[in-house]
């Protein structure tokens, strides 16, 4: 059976081809303001990526902040239950999985079976999300990619005061002033990040094994300090982080689909 | 450093002012209150507990030289040598930072008597929307405070959330209030929570093709309601008033008194000052206690 997912983020929109349990297509691009042609490009992307046609899917999963523009799906599946078929079918050891979406962050706790059993939120506030990071990288002029990896050369714990964003920006350029060293305060915001969603996943509870998905699972900065504050050896990434939510979208679209 | 604008549409207007009826030299005691907030720094100095003179500007990066800096504008337009003042507290964010403060108060209690103050005793509720928090504080007829709340976690409802939309939307802040009456029709609020997603939307809502005036009125309503929410968990007597540098943005507190219900108090001082001159009262209070003396 050939199955498709479709994941429409606040910030991307993504799509993947499931085959009989094997990704064999993909599809990304930027969500912008028009939903449904984000949607249409990354379906229409993922499907000559497989070298398939529409006809041949036996269902299409929609998830996703912007799941009402994918009309294209006949099974809506929500953002939990879709991160949680995610971690299961790439670890299926998986019992805590955490999403750092790019305006939002879940933590779900699942069964053996890939089940959800609890989850928390957090939608209102941007501390806990990648426009976080995208703020900081601005705050110290240094690029997205490369915050990370600089975080990783330094040793010094500096607190960040700030909760808020906003307040964070400030502080930043205050610690700047300061003549602080850019390696030092970017170490100090994964930190006061990883703060953030450790404090998440403990409202549902830290089981491993611990898995996280989401395009900030690319900073390596941000795992490393994540490990720490969860005070565990190993968070299980998948390849490609940023399609795990449509994967898993592609999952429940095999199992629910009639 | 982003290297700078053209215009800082944030920026708004530092001021000085000296009481012309006043001579420091025929008072008892001279006072200074100085508040040193996160986003403001006022000094306020007062002879025998009226205003003589004060000082209102935007805080640097160092506490100790913003109230520094804060004192030395307000003793600009005098002939007040800084070692006639016979006694100095330090409020604010910064206010353990004071280095001429002989102690230092919450700003709360400061918010609280100075607005006793600058609108009179029969200020109940006192709303300070300041830089970087807000604070809904009832007091009674000495300004003495009741009860409060506050929020200096998120930048929503806040000064410098303000500063970040005049600056999103290339609009001077002190133009902010009128221009976003300069509308047909009262657009919806954009997210009370968080600035970085109101920011989002807002700019989503100039793509849609709303004007700027229009994208100010729904950031406008959203403070307003982020603010009234901490007001109600309060409670709101009358009389109500509003101090800080938001009281003078029309855009927001006119949104906000249609949802109290109440008319907020007036006055002829800058909002922006209570804090500075609670302290400086509270100085005055101690000098006449006797234990102001000999410095």
């Amino acid at each position: 059976m050939i199955t498709a997912g479709i994941d429409c983020g606040a910030k991307n929109t993504k799509t993947v081809i499931l085959k009989d349990g094997k990704i064999i297509g993909k599809g990304i691009v930027l969500t912008g303001f028009d939903q449904a042609q984000a949607v249409k490009e990354s379906f229409e992307m993922a499907l000559k990526d497989a070298g398939i046609s529409q006809a041949d899917l036996a269902h299409v999963g929609g998830t996703g902040s912007g799941a009402k523009s994918i009309t294209e799906a006949d099974v809506k599946v929500n953002d939990i239950k879709a991160m949680a078929a995610a971690a299961h079918y790439f670890f299926p050891n998986a019992r805590t999985v955490a999403d750092v979406g790019a305006e939002e962050s879940r933590a779900a706790k699942c069964d053996e079976q890939g089940g959800v059993v609890d989850f928390a939120i957090n939608d209102k506030c941007a501390a806990g999300a990648g426009a976080f990071m995208e703020a900081m990288s601005r705050a110290l002029e240094t690029p997205l990619e490369q915050i990370g990896p600089l975080a990783l050369t330094s040793n010094n714990a500096i607190p960040i005061n700030a909760q808020c964003t906003i307040f964070a920006e400030s502080e930043v350029v205050g610690l700047i002033h300061a003549q602080t060293e850019k390696k030092d305060i970017s170490k100090a915001i994964h930190d006061a990040m990883a703060g953030r969603i450790v404090s998440m996943i403990r409202r549902i509870g830290v089981n491993p094994d611990i898995v996280m998905i989401g395009g900030v699972a690319y900073n390596p900065g941000f795992v490393t300090a994540l490990q720490r504050e969860l005070g565990v050896d190993k968070v299980y990434i998948p390849d490609k982080p940023e399609f795990a939510s449509a994967a898993g979208a592609a999952v429940v679209a095999a199992t629910e689909g009639r | 450093m982003a290297e700078e604008k053209e215009q800082e549409f944030w920026r708004w207007e530092e001021t000085n002012w000296v009481n012309p009826d006043i001579k420091w030299q025929n008072g008892e005691f001279v006072t200074l209150g100085i508040d040193v907030g996160s986003v403001s720094s006022q000094a306020v100095i007062m002879v025998d507990g009226q205003f003589y003179a004060y000082g209102n500007m935007r805080t640097g990066s160092d506490s100790p030289d913003s109230a520094r800096n804060a004192l030395a504008f307000a003793l600009e337009k005098t002939d007040l040598p800084e070692d006639k003042i016979h006694y100095c507290i330090g409020t604010g964010y910064g206010r353990v930072n004071v280095p001429m403060a002989d102690r230092s108060v919450t700003e709360i209690a400061c918010h609280a008597r100075g607005a006793n103050f600058i609108y009179g005793p029969h200020v109940r509720t006192v709303l300070d929307v300041g830089g970087q928090d807000i604070k809904a504080i009832r007091c009674d007829d000495k300004g003495k405070v009741i009860n409060f709340l506050m929020n200096d976690k998120c930048a929503a409802g806040t000064g410098r959330g303000m500063e970040v939309f005049a600056d999103l939307l290339s609009v001077p802040i002190g133009e902010v209030g009128e221009r976003s009456f300069r509308i047909d029709r009262e657009p919806m609020a954009v997210s009370s929570t968080c600035v970085v997603y109101a920011k989002s939307e807002a700019t989503g809502l100039l793509r849609k093709g709303l004007s700027t005036n229009e994208v100010l009125a729904a950031y406008c309503s959203a403070m307003a309601d982020r603010i009234y929410s901490l007001l109600a968990r309060v409670g709101v007597e009358p009389e109500f008033a509003i101090t800080g540098g938001m009281a003078k943005n029309r855009g927001v507190i006119d949104r906000l008194k249609k949802k109290v219900g109440l008319e907020p108090m007036k006055t002829k001082w800058d909002t922006q000052l209570a804090g500075a001159a609670g302290a400086a009262l509270f100085g005055h209070a101690l000098c006449k206690k006797g234990k102001g003396k000999g410095k």
